[in-house]
């Protein structure tokens, strides 16, 4: 049995998993918990036979399903496995948690939504394992519909339909410049298998057609500017295990279809693409960051989180573009290592913290920021594994958010040997750009964890919190030991995506990776990093500091009320909310925003403050958007007259037009 | 690893933990002469950490664990940071741990932990203290950073011994992308340590702090650390700017012990010369309001750029 059967295998128990919810779709928890768990086991799967499928020769079959003469093509390569890999060892935790974590609610029913979620779960492994254009198409659909229903679990809420229905949209207009896209790969050959894209050689201008359609459309569902507006509606709207799985691997499909389309389809690439990825990808970093800080609302802070990472991503593979059109293969490794570090890593990060949201969201139903805090000394577990995915996402030494960073910087530090001298201006820019998006993830994570699970409750009812329960704490306890792992052993990851590189850019960092201690991706006297001995080093010098210390003085200590400057008058309501933590950085970055302010004065009696801070974009490209649909649909409304007689006027007028065109 | 290089890291982390509150008590020494004030002893930094490891702790009722561990975490990040910066030598058995890119990130680490710990007691003051340092820190950190590339352009290295390696070989002469890079690197240094014009060490008036709001309810033993560790961080920031604006006078490679301990006073020389420095600049200097900052750090980010620009151009 090849992988490519264990993968279509586990592609059919997912749905059969789904299909055996819908039993007792009102009743039996018990039953779809065991269903969630076993998908998890499922997942498990996929992610081991991914993990030896990589580097494998390519597996391909042809399933009889779909339309006559349409048959299904799959295939199974580097490329697909690291996905796949990224794909089942995220769905595991998220699986195993969401087993704790459904219950019966007033929206769709469990077994409904274990339904949905096989069947998404489904999807974006088919989508992974796509060959041909239609299959692809059929389950990016199915991925796009079956997301759009666990979105909008809690349906009766008007807020979360429209959240749904933004996202569906911008669903389909991804899909429709996707759909395109593939029609120019084709190559007017009519054969819509990636097998005979690969062989068809573009003239340039349609190449470069093909890779804008791919990045508008992949974009879309990416949540690049500027169709990232779904994303801070729809991951509030979802719940937490759906949203960990939108974010944490949803994206990165659309990431996975931009590379296969750019690396792998087209034959090929021009330089200024990586330009634009990059400009891009940067642009969308900075905008995802900047409107962090400002949110308050835990899961809207991490869906403009999101935007970031993804921005960093595309950032990173248009740098890896760059280089390769250049042909400068070994640092389009680099960067393109450092790309899929990164969407590994974001995967890990970013479903923990969603996850620790949802658990937050299930202990206290509260979901702004305003009114958490302390959650520490209730929610124990759920602190300290966040903690873990704070730090990563901050980027700091030595988990793994910062190894990706790291090789990316890197990345940036060789382009001064491309030939156009503009670039290597572009350069200091970019590279400050990205540094600058990554500085203030730190400033986004420290509000985040210290409003959260710091500081004092500003609620009462905060008292009442409590840990979730074991399968919860599993779930985010695998999360929290990835990206320790990622970020400990990086040197093993990246010999491990070697095959990708070979793959896509023709070169591998091959045993350039440096030793198992020491990161050394070009060579170890350009740059190196063991995040080993940082973390040992820091942890000896803790515990010894802290022996010295109590051994030759004391470890006397008192508990007293806080000092705080000697106030008297202490309540938890003067800690800083989230718009406070957020204020420095949206007064320092007044233009990105839409502020609107309703500011008390001195007299009034019942003094109000209330501030709005909104996207740009709305007023610049969505409202005259929709604004000039409606004018031409009242265009078009005018011909309709609603009497027989004038539809049959129509009908005659057309006749004769066609009759005098034809003849 | 050499058994001099082994010799030159533990030499050179003993100095680094040793000599760093005597640095800060010559920068007040040298701030004391200038304002016509009567100067506190040299010594003071050791005799307050040591009075404040006698003393019993006290600590605020709702303090989490991350309250009470944030002190040895950031002196660890510190410490490590001594063992990779060559002030002494470049042949640093720890040198290759973390490059100038991780040290900014072995810095960020510390940054995030004492903020987290100063949100971790609900106070205001924590709060806001937690607020502007990271407000600072993003600015300051990009900033770092491009001075760093600067850098590492010219060596083709973003390790700090090839760095010096390399720099200290070149004819001294003014390098214009070293000069933009150098006032840049000043101007961040004095917003990290936490100095006039960003931040006053010696203030605790209430709307001016920054760091001191931070650590306002940590005491005893978790606030020697705390001083010591930021001693530790000034001590960081002054031997990565002598290595990279300065970096004559530190043992090359290969060169056996005695060169080391040769370059012990040369260090010292040169560390009471940038300490006096310091002390200049923050009595010709006022501090400047908190949203003041981002022009100030602007500034130094578009002179890194700038630097990194001419060496582009130029290619020196």
């Amino acid at each position: 049995m090849s992988a490519l059967h264990l993968v279509v295998a586990a592609i059919a128990a997912w749905i059969a998993i789904g299909v055996l919810g819908m039993i007792r779709p009102r009743k039996g928890l018990k039953l779809i918990r065991a269903l969630f768990i076993l998908g998890a086991g499922v997942a498990l799967v996929v992610a081991i036979v991914a993990l030896f499928s990589m580097g494998q020769i390519a597996q391909t079959i042809v399933l009889p399903l779909g339309l006559p003469d349409l048959p299904f093509h799959l295939r199974i390569d580097s490329l697909s496995a690291f996905f796949l890999l990224l794909l089942g060892a995220t769905a595991f935790g998220i699986s195993i948690f969401s087993a704790g974590y459904f219950r019966e609610s007033e929206g769709t029913a469990p077994g409904l939504l274990c339904l949905h979620y096989h069947v998404f779960l489904a999807a974006m492994a088919l989508v992974l394992v796509a060959d041909d254009a239609y299959v692809f198409m059929v389950a990016w659909e199915t991925m796009a519909l079956s997301s759009y229903f666990l979105v909008t679990t809690d349906h009766r809420i008007p807020e979360i339909r429209r959240a749904g229905f933004l996202y569906l949209l911008i669903a389909h207009i991804g899909a429709i410049a996707i759909l395109l896209c593939f029609g120019v790969l084709q190559g007017g050959s009519g054969d819509y298998t990636f097998g005979s894209m690969r062989s068809v050689i573009l003239p340039g201008a349609w190449s470069s057609i093909a890779f804008g359609l791919a990045i508008f459309g992949f974009g879309a569902k990416a949540g690049l500017l500027p169709l990232h507006v779904w994303l801070p509606e729809a991951h509030p709207a979802a719940p937490s295990p759906v949203s960990a799985l939108m974010s944490g691997v949803m994206l990165k499909t659309a990431i996975y279809g931009l590379m296969r389309v750019t690396f792998d389809l087209l034959n090929g690439q021009l330089w200024w693409w990586g330009v634009f990825a990059l400009v891009l990808g940067l642009l969308t970093a900075l905008f995802g960051v900047i409107f962090a800080t400002v949110q308050s609302d835990m899961k809207r802070l991490l869906a403009y989180s999101s935007i970031e990472n993804i921005g960093i991503i595309v950032a990173g593979m248009g740098l890896a573009i760059l280089f390769k059109a250049h042909d400068k293969t070994l640092l389009a490794a680099l960067a393109l290592t450092a790309t899929l570090y990164h969407a590994l890593n974001h995967a890990f990060f970013k479903s923990l913290l969603f996850l620790a949201t949802g658990a937050v969201l299930h202990a206290t139903k509260e979901r702004s920021l305003g009114k958490l805090g302390g959650l520490i000394h209730r929610m124990p577990w759920v602190a300290w594994l966040a903690l873990v995915g704070t730090l990563a996402m901050a980027g700091l030494p030595p988990l793994n958010g910062f190894v990706s960073e790291w090789l990316l910087l890197q990345a940036f530090l060789f382009t001064p040997t491309l030939p156009q001298s503009f670039i290597n201006m572009l350069v200091p820019l970019a590279a400050a750009a990205l540094v600058l998006a990554v500085a203030l993830a730190a400033y986004v994570m420290v509000k985040f964890y210290g409003v959260i699970f710091l500081g004092r409750p500003r609620e009462p009812n905060l008292a009442y919190a409590q840990d979730p329960a074991r399968l919860e704490r599993a779930a985010l306890a695998w999360f929290a030991l990835g990206c320790v792992v990622l970020g400990i052993f990086p040197v093993n990851v990246i010999t491990w995506l070697d095959p990708v590189d070979a793959m896509l850019i023709g070169s591998t960092l091959g045993g350039r990776g440096g030793s198992w201690l020491f990161l050394a991706p070009v060579n170890p006297d350009r740059s190196s990093y063991s995040p080993i001995i940082v973390l040992v080093v820091i942890l000896a010098v803790f515990a010894l500091t802290i022996q010295v210390v109590h051994r030759y003085y004391h470890g006397r200590k008192r508990l007293g009320p806080a000092w705080d400057c000697g106030y008297p008058l202490q309540t938890a309501r003067m800690q800083d909310t989230a718009e406070g933590f957020g204020q420095p950085i949206r007064q320092v970055f007044e233009a990105f925003f839409h502020v609107e302010r309703v500011l008390p004065s001195p007299f009034d009696a019942t003094p109000q403050y209330r501030v709005k801070v909104e996207d740009h974009f709305w007023r610049w490209l969505y409202l005259p958007v929709v604004r000039s649909a409606e004018a031409v649909a009242r265009l078009i409304g005018l011909i309709q007259q609603g009497r027989i007689s004038v539809y049959l006027t129509y009908s005659f007028l057309t006749l004769l037009a066609l009759l005098f065109f034809i003849r | 690893m050499t058994p001099t290089g082994f010799l030159s890291q533990l030499l050179q982390l003993a100095i680094a933990l040793l000599l760093a509150p005597l640095l800060l008590g010559w920068v007040n020494q040298c701030r004391a002469w200038l304002q016509n004030k009567s100067a506190p002893p040299l010594l003071l930094p050791y005799r307050m950490i040591r009075k404040l490891f006698h003393k019993d702790a006290v600590i605020a009722e709702n303090a989490s664990p991350i309250f009470r561990t944030m002190p040895y975490i950031i002196f660890g990040a510190m410490a490590l940071a001594a063992a990779i910066v060559p002030s002494l030598a470049t042949d640093l058995p720890f040198g290759q741990a973390a490059d100038a890119i991780a040290l900014v990130g072995l810095f960020a680490l510390a940054r995030v932990f004492i903020a987290l710990a100063a949100m971790d007691i609900g106070t205001a003051f924590g709060s806001m203290g937690a607020r502007r340092e990271m407000f600072v820190g993003f600015l300051a950190e990009p900033a770092l950073l491009m001075v760093l590339f600067t850098a590492s352009l010219i060596s083709g290295s973003t390790s700090l011994p090839t760095i010096v390696d390399t720099l200290a070989h070149r004819e001294i002469a003014i390098y214009p992308s070293l000069a933009f890079a150098g006032v840049a690197f000043t101007m961040v240094s004095l917003a990290e340590n936490a100095r006039i014009p960003i931040d006053n060490p010696a203030t605790h008036l209430e709307l001016t702090m920054i760091h001191e709001a931070m650590i306002l309810e940590y005491s005893a033993r978790h606030l020697a650390l705390i001083e010591w560790a930021s001693a530790l961080k000034l001590f960081n920031y002054s031997c990565i700017g002598l290595a990279l604006f300065l970096p004559f006078g530190i043992a090359q490679g290969s060169d056996d012990w005695l060169a080391i301990l040769g370059a012990t006073p040369v260090l010292a020389a040169k560390l009471a010369a940038g300490g006096f420095g310091l002390a200049l600049i923050e009595t010709f200097s006022a501090k400047v309001r908190i949203f003041r900052a981002p022009e100030f750090l602007g500034t130094a980010f578009l002179l890194a750029v700038l630097g990194m620009l001419v060496n582009l151009l130029l290619g020196s």
